[in-house]
């Protein structure tokens, strides 16, 4: 260090010269307190300067105060950030730090190490280079240790420090170090490392963190800070294919039209042959631009680029060389990392974000899930949260995506809930379904159009959702009779009914709910397809199954209608007597009593049946027909 | 192998300081795309300086795609308000003025009311303001290396209808993937340079030779001591302790806030290079030069949950 602060005190210009040249290295440190992880980063900020004095005196006093070493400095007082996890002693997020040497600017995703916190370590991992797992020399290879490897590996990390800590405490034995390593590389090999490298060290002691510790003098290695210095980053391959996803379409004036991006892999230049997809169309590159013309962009920039057609390109979009153009697809299978309390449905819909494309996506089928300490493979029935499964997905529309293992950012995606709008999950794209890239649509002649026209009507949904008792199939097969009377042709799904014939495999846990919602609304489709209007009577007691059966119709087409009854007026109707049972405790998961029914916010039409008749209640919903033009009375 | 071609393969590694661009102006882009009323919060200060230059690059040709909003308290320096309109004249952008007209009118000033006056001339006078405008996301110039609790904040932060924080709420930011998607009634605060440093921030103010305010640099300035600080007399309503007389002095400054609360320090550095030199061999975090900090360990978070920015 004293070199660089000569040159700081020397010639400044000079120094900041060097600084600016610097190169950026993100990492992730892996384990627990009590491995030191947080002594060991406190000591990577004051060694490398990063402490200024104020901060020092209030170290100290903090210390003496709450710290566990005495009268000398707590190092872990430093990084351990928020109010509550100082006073219990644990890091319960990921905070992240930065400090700098003179030929390397770093930032450090400071994340728990408890298995209940794999998320926030996928979280910190996500944007890394290298992981530092830190393993106590006195414990050796742990399950923690373990699960650290495979969720490093899991994300892409290719670079590994295995930081050997507390080598003072084995009075720095070779042997304890050797066997360590040994141990660890049997378990590795079956990661896709590219490099692990041991390195023994006291965090607390300072033993080979800057400087070579003189008692391990057997050590021929790199000290952590020298190796942290000269590793390769994930600063890419230029070689690589060109890939943009496309942010943000610049158009200031009519002179002007640039599509702006963050360039995720290879480089570009004016005059490079292009293509848009998922379109596939193909132009050439006029410009790249920042605040001026630049001679040309690579991996890791944010730039613009202009073409030299005028081709139809919008957010979304991935630009692309043409040499190895990305793939499409709508199906695929993934590794998830779920990330939330509500655990994850198989056929429920979720919000995929990817890039720059934000489509629905169902979760199809759970294949595994994989304990992260054994790696062993379970079959499943949801995820619930910290676990990780392999999956297949399928989406509303196509999207461009290379897989994970190709590149991070056209291959990673994380899942969004509908209604919380929390982030749900981490995925990573593993491969596009066969399925998906060799079925093709049949094009067919008589469309639904031309069927629709032929009944001289417009097809639709009327989708009845309440509770049990409420009086949806009554109300039903009341509008039924009057299209019937209006010489239109239609046809009604009923809960009780279909699940006698098309879904009598199904029960009633959340998850055979979902499915049977899933059929029902695919059915509902392939009537309207032929023409006919379709009325559905199922309890549906979850908004996200009414989204998902919204969705698979044309906007407009779906009219959610809510029968309105009060928990305790369809309780005193009970005509199946199915509510005295279900309080009995004779049926399980009974909407209303031991399962929720989480009422529609907007439906199109709601029937408050306490103050209308069934016959009042139908005729409401006819003239609401009209009203929206989809019923025309000659 | 063409010419261009070979320089491409043996272009260096992005620098630090080239990542941290791309990564704020993706982020900024990002926000443009998906935010309904966008805003940008605009302090007059060097990290402002930095997230406004960042923003005209993102969107050059063209103009960044938001307003800038200033929550100014009426205790700015004078040099601070006379930078801002000049700044946002030449850049041709549209700045939207906020203050706490009824603080003003109750006489809340910084000497009087300590903690109360952050409190009612920010704090609460910014959450007024975006309320007023129906903003739904606002960037900030915060930065993580500031202190402990703001190293564990999103880039992307909740605020509830009130605009609170929750820490042990937030969501996992993955990869360069941002959730945008809000509750009813939810804002978002954005914050471009959170993985810039404060030597960072300085480099590229150098390195681009984007503007600053003059205060920034030392000069001979009038100064009382007050509050344990060194404090210029930006005017006539500042209140000189009694026995004290201002005394002119070679200062400058390192943060820039509501003049009565900010601490200068000694200085003869009145070049860029001088600055970063001295910000380097000092052994003071730049946040000591603010009053609001000093109360305990924990007050940033605590204040940061009731809506400070």
């Amino acid at each position: 260090m004293s070199d660089q602060n000569d040159l700081l005190s020397t010639d400044i210009e000079a120094y900041l010269h060097q600084h600016e040249q610097k190169s950026l290295l993100r990492f992730i440190t892996c384990g627990s307190v009590d491995d030191g992880k947080s002594t060991l980063i406190g000591r990577l900020l004051y060694d490398s300067r990063m402490i200024f004095e104020d901060q020092l005196a209030a170290l100290e006093a903090d210390s003496r105060k709450m710290g566990t070493q005495g009268q000398n400095i707590d190092f872990a007082l430093l990084v351990d950030g928020l109010a509550a996890e100082r006073e219990q002693g644990i890091t319960i997020d990921v905070a992240y730090r930065f400090f700098a040497t003179e030929k390397r600017k770093f930032i450090v995703a400071d994340t728990p190490g408890h298995e209940q916190y794999t998320r926030n370590m996928v979280t910190g991992a996500s944007t890394a280079d290298l992981a530092v797992i830190l393993i106590d020399a006195r414990r050796g290879v742990l399950t923690q240790t373990r699960r650290h490897s495979f969720l490093a590996s899991l994300v892409g990390i290719r670079n590994i420090v295995l930081a050997i800590n507390k080598m003072d405490l084995v009075d720095y034995s070779e042997d304890v170090f050797n066997s360590i390593i040994q141990e660890y590389k049997s378990f590795a090999s079956g990661l896709s490392f590219e490099s692990i490298v041991p390195i023994p060290m006291s965090a607390l002691a300072g033993d080979n963190i800057l400087t070579k510790s003189d008692q391990t003098p057997w050590y021929k290695g790199p000290t952590l800070m020298h190796h942290l210095e000269v590793v390769p980053t994930h600063d890419s391959d230029r070689s690589a294919s060109f890939r943009m996803p496309v942010q943000w379409v610049n158009r200031p004036n009519l002179d002007f039209r640039g599509f702006s991006g963050l360039i995720s892999a290879g480089s570009v230049k004016p005059g490079d042959r292009i293509r848009v997809m998922p379109s596939g169309r193909e132009s050439h590159v006029s410009r790249v631009f920042l605040d001026g013309d630049m001679e040309f962009g690579i991996a890791g920039q944010s730039v613009t680029i202009c073409l030299a057609d005028e081709i139809d390109c919008s957010r979304g979009d991935v630009l692309t060389g043409i040499d190895d153009p990305i793939e499409v697809s709508d199906q695929f299978e993934v590794t998830l990392v779920w990330m939330n309390d509500a655990a994850m449905q198989p056929g429920r819909s979720y919000l995929l974000k990817l890039g720059a494309k934000t489509v629905t996506a169902t979760v199809t089928a759970l294949k595994h899930k994989v304990n992260v300490n054994t790696l062993e493979q379970t079959t499943a029935e949801h995820l619930e949260l910290n676990e990780i499964g392999v999956c297949t997905l399928s989406l509303s529309q196509p999207v461009a995506f290379d897989s994970y293992e190709k590149n991070r950012e056209t291959g990673g995606f994380i899942l969004i809930d509908r209604f919380t709008n929390d982030t749900l999950a981490a995925g990573m794209i593993r491969s596009a379904l066969r399925r998906a890239q060799n079925i093709h649509w049949q094009s067919i002649d008589i469309d639904r159009t031309a069927r629709a026209r032929q009944k001289n009507q417009k097809p639709f949904v009327l989708w009845f959702t309440g509770l049990s008792g409420s009086g949806k199939s009554t109300i039903a097969n009341l509008v039924e009779r009057k299209l019937f009377e209006l010489g239109k042709h239609s046809t009604t799904l009923d809960g009780d009914n279909i699940r006698h014939q098309l879904n009598k495999d199904l029960g009633f846990s959340d998850a055979d709910r979902v499915e049977n919602v899933r059929r029902v609304a695919e059915v509902s489709r392939l009537m309207t397809d032929a023409g006919l209007i379709v009325l559905a009577s199922f309890i549906s007691p979850f908004r996200a199954e009414r989204q998902m059966a919204r969705e698979l119709l044309p906007s407009g087409e779906f009219l959610e209608v809510f029968v309105d009854t009060p928990l305790g007026v369809a309780e005193t109707r009970d005509p199946k007597g199915l509510y005295k049972k279900a309080r009995a405790g004779q049926i399980e998961n009974f909407t209303g009593i031991s399962s929720p029914y989480e009422a529609p916010e907007n439906p199109e039409i709601r029937i408050d049946t306490t103050s209308l008749s069934p016959e009042e209640a139908a005729g409401t919903i006819i003239t609401e027909l009209e009203k929206r033009g989809l019923l025309r009375i000659d | 192998m063409s010419n261009i071609t070979e320089t491409i393969l043996t272009a260096p590694d992005l620098t630090h300081l080239q990542r941290l661009e791309a990564e704020s102006i993706h982020i900024m882009r990002e926000v443009a795309a998906e935010a309904e009323r966008p805003v940008m919060l605009y302090s007059i200060g060097k990290d402002s300086a930095v997230m406004l230059h960042l923003a005209m690059k993102a969107f050059a040709p063209g103009k960044p795609p938001f307003p800038l909003l200033h929550v100014n308290t009426t205790w700015k320096f004078r040099e601070m308000i006379d930078f801002r309109d000049r700044r946002v004249k030449e850049l041709g952008l549209e700045l939207l003025e906020w203050i706490n007209k009824d603080g003003v009118q109750r006489g809340i000033n910084p000497f009087d009311h300590g903690g109360a006056y952050t409190d009612i001339m920010k704090t609460e006078s910014l959450k007024a303001a975006l309320d007023h405008y129906q903003f739904d996301v606002a960037f900030g110039g915060a930065r993580r290396d500031e202190e402990k609790s703001r190293a564990k904040e999103r880039i992307f932060s909740f605020r509830n209808p009130g605009h609170r924080w929750d820490p042990k709420n937030q969501r996992p930011e993955l990869w360069n993937l941002y959730n945008t998607r809000k509750n009813k009634g939810e804002t978002i605060r954005v914050f471009p340079l959170s993985n810039w440093t404060e030597l960072d921030i300085w480099q590229y103010i150098y390195k681009e030779s984007i503007p600053i305010v003059p205060l920034y640099y030392a000069a001979q300035r009038p100064t009382v001591e007050y509050n344990g600080m060194t404090v210029m007399v930006d005017d006539d309503r500042m209140r000189i302790p009694e026995g004290q007389t201002p005394q002119t002095r070679s200062i400058r400054f390192r943060t820039l806030g509501c003049y009565p609360l900010t601490g200068a320090v000694e200085s003869q550095a009145n070049t860029l290079p001088e600055i970063i030199q001295e910000m380097l061999l000092t052994t003071t975090s730049e946040r000591q030069g603010r009053a609001i900090d000093k109360d305990s360990a924990a007050s940033m978070e605590k204040k940061k949950q009731e809506g400070y920015f």
